[in-house]
């Protein structure tokens, strides 16, 4: 059953797929989203009667992707055998009109200018040393903070951003993030108004002798009225962002920022409940004609196209590749291929300092609402004799302590019984939580393929995920986690407990949903699955936008950047693609 | 153009759906939506409200003399606050694995399920049968142990017994890890005593007043300059915002 040829189809509809769409339909192409869940808006699926239920959305992941339908398999290393991830636990993708989009926390980041040059600028600074000792296989991206810039720009006006720059033009700002890349202007919204526990934080860490600013955040700090004409409201600091969607539209979605200009547009349509099964190709494999895709009903159509981009999530957008023969499957024992290479992700530790005489409040928070340092992230410090390479933010985030999943307790306090109950209700309104946020360098062992063995509701083999976390990350993760603790202990409260994260990577406790690599880009095809435009080196009329295209991880959340390479790609399909189809990089 | 489609979607639509479409209710049909922005009057995704009938749905006699007897233990009643029994948890517990979550409905269950590494998290059934499998295994091994079955130990054994349940000492028979079975009890226990009341727990929200946690409050602007102050008003619940 065939469909009307359309100029572009999208797989995937939230953050990635919504920039895709608005800017190529500006451009006056026909373009046709394809999404597996169903759509979402403010008033019927997240209202502010509702939206505050923890148990429902956080614990029974009720807008998160479903494992049920489809799930990874997982393993830390290649000896072992993969089992499913039969619950969610460690990254919570979304589904759904909007994606994570409508349940991440708003956290926007620019990354540092030589977060792009991983390879280069680590190996003039250091040597091989560290590179060598854990198989890393970071890369350099093909493009530089410079050429990003006007991106990141535009997608914090888009967002309507809360912040306070570090950087203008090469001048440092006070206030701000004094590591940052120049930026070409201020945010557009000033700092959201600062809790308690965060300030005491800043004081400390601006004490101790380190740089604190306001986490750059998509909560609103006062209404707002974006670029495209969207308006967004001031954020009431309810604490529900991060697994909630935002009843006020205070928080920046593909809703409260795109979606209300993009749909009415004449030239887009959006099918719901239809998932993309595979990218179909010509016979000789080097054109993609479109997508097959199965609604609800278990219906397979194919949708024709002249040019095909997957914007679902991270792991979703591989597994497509593979599951399309779109490129050449990495294989860790040679080295070669590049499809499911350079799987990577973040890691995450904690400190929480206790007071007996200050009343802090947790609850009061926003998704980015906190204080931060950025003095050891990346290579903002002097590396040489530490071990690793890499770095992270750490810092004092209010997102709202809703109590099911936050109660924390000293040290030595029992998980149950009366002396844990006694502990919980001393020490809720008293305690500060600080956060480390640390890159993840990618290494050889570390990947993605098709597995051989489970499946998902559909029949097709289930993404198998093979990873763990290195001598680099966790001696970089334990570095982070000491300064979290020396900033702690000066903020002068009672006790702090030190949570350090040790051991082999786990995939049942939630950590971060910052997946990232798998397909990723760079300037050569023989080491990248993209180039600098997202699109693929084996199927031109393909490109493929999100954190897999990173080929390692960085110390931030990674939705500032996966906006802007979005909107770079999408230029490039405007200004090159459409005048000479074809590759935008000689291979 | 395009090659072997038809041969694949045969191959598709007879093997992947009549394996598992039976399993998954329909939700939701496939739409096209062009040139508006959808909005549906007089609808939205408001929770429900459990079954209020009194007594038990899921669990049977002895599972719900183990449950209250081993919430009355995790979370017990005292000066600080209401217990878990109080707070209605083991009837939460209850609502819970009668309905969606014990049914797995966001678990991916597809059999077999060997035994996975600590690292690969839920290898199990779900919730529900986790629990019908768990419980008659804990009040055996409690038995052969103790002489007695959990609930009618005395307190101080029952702390011992749950000890060795969150240890994994406890090695019980044809049934979960005691050690992965406890940490789901507790967490179960901690939902229920800290989520919305709508849920059947967290009763008059005595959790929630014990803490200090204003529930859903919706806007609270003016307390966040209000540096070491107490928030003085009382928590609220989704119903009672509704009302």
């Amino acid at each position: 059953m065939a469909e009307p040829l359309v100029d572009v189809v999208l797989v995937g509809f939230g953050w990635t797929g919504s920039i895709m769409a608005e800017v190529l339909t500006a451009a006056g192409l026909n373009v046709l989203a394809f999404e597996r869940g169903g759509w979402r808006n403010t008033a019927n699926d997240f209202a502010v009667s509702f939206d505050q239920d923890e148990l429902r959305y956080m614990w029974r992941h009720h807008l998160f992707q479903n494992v049920a339908h489809t799930t990874l398999t997982f393993r830390n290393k290649q000896d072992q055998v993969a089992l499913p991830m039969r619950r969610l636990g460690s990254f919570l993708p979304g589904s759904g009109v909007g994606g994570g989009g409508v349940h991440w926390n708003g956290q926007v980041w620019r990354f540092l200018p030589s977060d792009f040059q991983a390879r280069s600028h680590n190996l003039d600074r250091y040597g091989t040393d560290v590179l060598n000792a854990t198989d890393m296989t970071i890369q350099d991206y093909p493009v530089t903070y410079a050429e990003l810039e006007p991106y990141y720009d535009r997608f914090e006006y888009l967002c309507g951003v809360s912040g306070k720059a570090g950087n203008l033009s090469g001048k440092i700002q006070p206030g701000g993030n004094p590591f940052e890349g120049a930026r070409s202007r201020e945010y557009p919204n000033p700092p959201l108004k600062m809790t308690y526990g965060p300030s005491l934080f800043g004081h400390a860490a601006s004490n101790v002798g380190y740089h604190p600013f306001p986490h750059p955040a998509a909560n609103m700090s006062r209404a707002y009225t974006n670029p495209l004409g969207v308006q967004l409201a001031q954020c009431t600091y309810c604490g529900f962002c991060e697994k909630f969607g935002c009843g006020n539209d205070s928080k920046s979605s593909p809703q409260t920022t795109i979606l209300p200009v993009l749909m009415p547009r004449p030239n887009f349509k959006l099918r719901t409940y239809c998932e993309v099964m595979r990218v179909e190709r010509t016979r000789d494999g080097r054109h993609a004609t479109g997508v097959s895709y199965i609604d609800e009903n278990g219906e397979l159509s194919f949708q024709p196209a002249s040019i095909v981009i997957l914007s679902a999530f991270t792991l979703e957008n591989v597994r497509l590749m593979l599951l399309s023969g779109i490129g050449p499957p990495y294989d860790p024992r040679s080295g070669n291929g590049t499809v499911g290479k350079n799987y990577s992700y973040q890691i995450v530790s904690s400190v929480n300092v206790f007071y007996d005489d200050k009343i802090t409040n947790p609850f009061i928070g926003a998704g980015a609402l906190g204080m931060i340092i950025d003095d050891f992230n990346g290579d903002n410090f002097d590396h040489r004799g530490l071990g690793f390479i890499g770095g992270g933010y750490l810092g004092a985030l209010n997102t709202g302590a809703r109590p099911i999943e936050t109660h924390p307790v000293p040290d030595k306090v029992p998980k149950w019984g009366a002396e844990f109950k006694r502990a919980v209700a001393a020490n809720y309104l008293k305690t500060v939580p600080i956060v480390t946020h640390g890159s993840v360098m990618s290494h050889r062992g570390n990947f993605v393929d098709l597995d051989p063995t489970w499946r998902d509701a559909r029949g097709r083999p289930l993404l198998r995920m093979t990873f763990d976390f290195t001598e680099n990350e966790h001696r970089m993760s334990d570095f982070l986690t000491d300064k979290a603790a020396e900033i702690g202990r000066a903020m002068g409260g009672r006790e702090i407990r030190v949570n350090k994260r040790s051991g082999s990577y786990d995939i049942a406790p939630y950590q971060t949903t910052h997946t990232t690599g798998g397909a990723i880009m760079g300037s050569d095809p023989k080491t990248s699955a993209i180039n600098r435009y997202l699109q693929s080196w084996d199927v031109p009329n393909v490109f493929v936008a999100g954190a897999s295209a990173f080929p390692q991880n960085a110390g931030y959340n990674p939705m500032g950047t996966v906006a802007a390479l979005s909107y770079l790609s999408a230029d490039a399909i405007i200004s090159q693609y459409l005048k000479s189809p074809g590759p935008l990089v000689p291979a | 153009m395009t090659h072997g489609i038809s041969r694949r979607i045969a191959i598709m639509t007879g093997a992947a759906s009549s394996a598992f479409w039976g399993v998954f209710p329909v939700r939701a049909f496939a739409e096209t939506i062009r040139r508006r922005l959808p909005w549906a009057a007089q609808v939205s995704d408001r929770p429900s409200h459990i079954d209020g009938r009194p007594g038990y749905i899921f669990l049977g006699a002895s599972e719900a003399a183990f449950i209250e007897a081993a919430a009355a233990r995790l979370i017990p009643s005292d000066a600080t606050g209401p217990g878990a029994l109080e707070a209605g948890v083991p009837r939460f517990i209850d609502r819970q694995l009668a309905g969606a979550y014990g049914g797995g409905d966001h678990f991916y269950l597809q059999a077999p399920f060997p035994k996975g590494l600590p690292t690969q998290g839920w290898q199990m059934e779900s919730p529900a049968q986790v629990y019908r499998a768990a419980i008659p295994a804990i009040d055996r091994w409690s038995v052969e142990t103790y002489g007695r079955t959990f609930a009618v130990l005395d307190p101080p054994t029952q702390d011992e017994a749950l000890k060795a349940f969150e240890s994994g000492k406890a090695q019980l028979k044809g049934a979960p890890d005691s050690k992965v079975f406890f940490a789901l009890l507790l967490q179960n226990v901690i939902e229920g005593y800290f989520s919305d009341p709508l849920y059947g727990g967290n009763r008059e929200m005595g959790p929630w007043r014990m803490i200090g946690f204003p529930g859903a409050r919706y806007d609270l602007r003016p307390f966040v300059s209000r540096y070491g102050e107490p928030y003085t008003l009382p928590p609220v619940d989704l119903s009672e915002r509704q009302a």
